[in-house]
């Protein structure tokens, strides 16, 4: 029994990748094993702990409960995306190292890609907004005190 | 003068990369690469013989590579795993085989492994091995262990691997003959480690130079190295093992090898391509471990201000199925017991006794919380009984700050002395009571109960042996171009080592942070090391580091000093340069001391000129003086003779639904004293992610096995590991800084310290609330509202 396998373009923080996967074989996998793209983790594959949210044209993403043959129409944003263009830190990133708001690193994509989201959507979050922004996402390390302060500080620096 | 970076919140090195994804975990070793990958047929049995192992169906899956079972591995590899750390009172250890001959004794457990083409791949294979199984009954829970109906190894009496005792006077005649006695019978449940980032290895066979390379999601690369030579009949030297980026350890990845950390190995080996595995969420909860689980027996004596007399301590530790980590945990719970008091007499007996569960080694704090929960639990029993404030019954059995160093008269769990090497508990509680609120709580809680609400007010104080040896080591070299590379042996998991140590580095050499670059947990760099866990990394790297640097620094003023024709005693250096304090103008840079360092036949560019033989050197003289080596480094060991004691105390007031139950945390409050602070931002971020470790292990996280020893809750979804609307929205903390006696730093260890003493913190709080007395953690909402209903 020999899989089947399609040729599918996925467009990545605005670069296309030709590549031939099964129709089984998940996001997660493809961005990090195909496409080399390992900044994107898996903490669960089963959709809870929000390591791998990648953006879908912008709308926050589990890459580990999507196909990649699902999301060949779409514009993917990875955590390697999310620098300035000049190769400096984004301001999401840049917050979680002025607050301390990683330690392993693990969860840290997931939480920069869904607080980039969440930026847009609400520029100016209160502290309970902040933390209702991160409120799915699971952190193993830092108690998320700093990440929440790292959502406010962000807001400052967009 | 360069400044000190000591002490100094000094921005993390690691972020950058991280903060790009740029990590480099193990998951991602062979990205892009033709690696093969593995997959592990577990026993979806807790207790059963296997009879026969059908591997005949997966050979020809498409892709398949190898199908490994107990048959197939040779010499070593076919004797059971090693038991890492033997005590003569582990009568009964046992291993598991790397895959289960025979016999299975937890539903999880490695039966058989498959190496294919992909994941994907490896797991439909793992679906087709049939295997027949006679079932037996399995042994679940602390109960059904000590009554022994079952066992869960046929040789093992009693279910019994370990009986221990340490005493240190007469407990049980002077809780005859005290004024006042309580008995205390308490529970504590399983949880686990859970980091991010579950195990995962990674090897190559290099047939070329017949040398093994192994990454591993491990907290001792050395530990791996030593294991994988041994099993694999390789010598150490063709052995290297490389610790990546580590997504989270919090103990669980202490324990070695794995299965997998020798099938990977092995597989490369014999298949000659590189191999991959990484276990899923699931695996992580039914073949890593867990860890907390005791039940715990307490007689106490005291007099009428609540001063201990006599303290005599039962517990029975639920190891799991095997004892691959020994004794550790029940010594740490059995000797931290006594936290900073010092009973008059003390007699400790516990029983470390066997499940047919997943396996049980060290989970952050690792036995403390339990032997913290035993004593405080005990404390508040006391004041309640009198009728005192609790934080008077603690005060009058502190040990005082001119008793150090105090010896309990009992033996830790490095085989030495229990003797605490300095404090100061009365500080410590004056001000986590300034911190809480304690002194105004009453007046607060009238307020809230006028508004029909309920709260209560909790306390929990502990000692925390951490740096526990035996040792561990650095190298320090100054390279040409004056940058500095620095390597320890132990690992990271996230604690910001390469910040901290390169703080260390740049204070002690007098360089620049940035010019520092420090390598943990690769065994080509530094091969003698121990480990991560017990709080040791910045006691133990830390001051090796620092010993290191020192030899570097030494050397390079015995070189400058001759090139600068000056006194060694007059030369400083600042920013990578030595000069001449006072004379500016005669100095040279490290950089140019590190060629001179160095004597040359050939220069490589205009730098190295300068070393070659007809430009430097008496010719009357040995080009390397007798008693040095070429090169500027520092290498240097620390082995300290103990433990150093770190301590600190907690205080939290809850809000208890007085319809739901549910409990609202109002107030954290955190005083902690780990010695001389090396950078307290990466410090308060310990406490934070320990805090909610403590707020899941006391509130939410448990695991549910049935009484097949069938985990229930073994993923996220059911496993409930706090988001951010669990934890305390701040946390007050407030440091003291005790120095360590032992260590040139002063320093301690603080890694454990958030979570150690929540369990006991919150049962204290949440009693102080309802008026009812809390026996058994964690406590869920809907066992609060149980224990209501049984009370009314
Ligand atoms: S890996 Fe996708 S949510 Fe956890
Ligand atoms: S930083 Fe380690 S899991 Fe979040």
């Amino acid at each position: 029994m020999s899989e089947e396998l399609h040729e599918i373009t996925l467009r990545v923080n605005g670069h296309d990748h030709a590549v031939a996967v099964p129709a089984r074989r998940l996001l997660s996998d493809a961005l990090r094993l195909d496409l080399g793209l390992t900044g994107t983790h898996v903490g669960c594959e089963h959709g809870v702990c929000g390591a791998c949210t990648v953006l879908l044209d912008g709308a926050p993403t589990r890459a580990c409960l999507m196909f990649a043959v699902s999301a060949v129409e779409a514009e993917i944003t990875t955590v390697e995306g999310l620098s300035q263009p000049d190769g400096s830190l984004g301001p999401v990133q840049q917050a979680f190292k002025d607050c301390h708001g990683l330690q392993c690193g693990f969860c840290t994509p997931g939480f920069l890609t869904t607080i980039t989201a969440g930026l847009e959507e609400n520029p100016h979050p209160t502290r309970d907004e902040a933390r209702e922004m991160v409120g799915g996402n699971l952190c193993r390390c830092t108690g998320y005190q700093n990440i929440v302060a790292a959502v406010l500080k962000a807001a400052e620096l967009r | 003068m360069t400044t000190k970076l000591f002490g100094t919140k000094v921005p993390r090195v690691e972020d950058d990369r991280l903060l790009r994804g740029q990590g480099r975990y193990v998951g991602d070793v062979f990205s892009g690469q033709d690696a093969l990958h593995a997959a592990v047929l577990r026993s979806p049995h807790a207790h059963a013989r296997i009879l026969d192992i059908d591997v005949e169906p997966v050979l020809d899956v498409e892709g398949v590579v190898a199908v490994y079972t107990y048959d197939d591995l040779e010499d070593a590899m076919g004797e059971p795993l090693p038991l890492l750390i033997p005590h003569p009172t582990l009568t009964h250890g046992r291993t598991q085989y790397a895959l289960a001959k025979d016999e299975v004794n937890y539903a999880g457990e490695a039966v058989a492994f498959v190496v294919a083409t992909d994941r994907y791949v490896a797991e439909d294979a793992v679906a087709r091995i049939r295997v027949r199984y006679e079932p037996l009954p399995a042994v679940v829970g602390i109960a059904a262990s000590r009554a022994a109906e079952h066992l869960v190894h046929d040789d093992v009496p009693g279910n019994v691997g370990a009986r221990m005792e340490q005493h240190n006077g007469d407990a049980p005649a002077e809780i005859a003959k005290a004024p006042h006695t309580l008995t205390l019978d308490l529970d504590v449940e399983r949880s686990a480690c859970t980091p991010l980032e579950g195990r995962g290895v990674a090897a190559r066979w290099d047939p070329d130079q017949q040398r093994l390379q192994v990454w591993s999601s491990t907290q001792t690369a050395t530990g791996v190295r030593a294991a994988v030579a041994a099993k694999l009949g390789l010598d150490l030297r063709a052995v290297d093992v490389i610790t990546p980026d580590v997504g989270g350890g919090f103990g669980v990845k202490i324990n070695h090898p794995w299965p997998e950390e020798l099938l990977v190995p092995l597989a490369a080996m014999r298949l000659g391509r590189p191999v991959s595995y990484v276990e899923d969420r699931r695996e992580h909860f039914v073949a890593s471990a867990h860890e907390r689980a005791q039940v715990q027996h307490i007689e106490v004596g005291f007099d009428d201000e609540g001063r201990l007399l006599g303290l005599d301590v039962m517990f029975w530790h639920d190891h799991g199925a095997y004892t691959p980590y020994g004794l550790i945990v029940p010594i740490i719970t059995s000797t931290q017991l006594l936290g900073p008091y010092k009973p008059r007499a003390y007699r400790v007996v516990f029983e470390s006794i066997y499940t047919n569960t997943v396996i049980v080694t060290p989970y952050r704090g690792a036995g403390r919380p339990q032997g913290v929960y035993a004593m405080e639990r005990t404390m508040d029993a006391i004041a309640a009984y009198l009728g005192k404030d609790r934080t008077e019954v603690r005060a009058v059995n502190f040990i005082q700050p001119d008793e150090f160093p105090y010896e309990h008269g009992l033996v830790f769990q490095d085989g030495r002395p229990l003797t605490y090497d300095s404090g100061d508990y009365p500080a410590s509680l004056e001000k986590i009571k300034q911190l809480v609120g304690w002194d105004e709580f009453p007046q607060y809680r009238k307020e809230m109960a006028a508004q029909g609400r309920r709260v209560g007010i909790g306390l929990a104080c502990y000692v925390e042996g951490t740096g526990v040896g035996p040792y561990e080591g650095a190298h320090v070299h100054i390279e040409t171009s004056g940058k500095v590379k620095v390597a320890t042996g132990l690992t990271s998991q996230g604690q910001g080592h390469q910040t901290v140590f390169a703080q260390l580095v740049a204070d002690e050499l007098g360089v620049r942070f940035e010019d520092v670059e420090v390598v943990t947990g690769d065994t080509r760099r530094m091969p003698y090391a121990v480990g991560t866990f017990a709080s040791r990394a910045a006691v133990m790297s830390g001051s090796a580091i620092h010993l290191a640097a020192k030899r570097a620094k030494e050397k390079a003023l015995r070189i400058a000093a001759e090139a600068l024709e000056a006194d060694v005693d007059d030369l400083e250096i600042t920013d990578g340069v030595v000069s001449v304090k006072g004379a500016p103008g005669a100095s040279i840079s490290l950089g140019t001391v590190a060629v001179l360092s160095n004597p040359l036949r050939y220069a490589f560019d205009e730098a190295s000129k300068s070393a070659t033989q007809f430009a430097v050197g008496d010719p009357d003289k040995p080009p390397v003086a007798p008693g040095e080596e070429p090169g500027l480094e520092g290498k240097d060991f620390y082995s300290p003779e103990r433990s150093t004691f770190a301590s600190g105390m907690h205080a939290v007031i809850v809000e208890t639904d007085p319809d739901t139950a549910e409990i609202t945390i109002l107030k954290y409050a955190v005083v902690h004293d780990c010695g001389h602070l090396i950078n307290p931002m990466i410090v308060e971020g310990q406490i934070h992610g320990g805090v909610a470790q403590g707020v899941g292990g006391a509130l939410y996280e448990r695991m549910v096995y049935d009484e097949n020893g069938q985990l229930q809750n073994a993923s996220f979804m059911d496993f409930l590991m706090p988001y951010v609307s669990e934890v305390p929205e701040t946390i007050d903390i407030d440091h003291l800084e005790t120095p360590s006696p032992l260590n040139p730093l002063g320093i301690k260890g603080a890694g454990e310290a958030g979570v150690i003493p929540s369990a006991a913190l919150f049962a204290s709080a949440i009693e102080d609330a309802e008026g009812i007395e809390i026996t058994a953690m964690p406590i869920s909402p809907s066992d609060l509202f149980t224990l209501r209903e049984e009370h009314r």
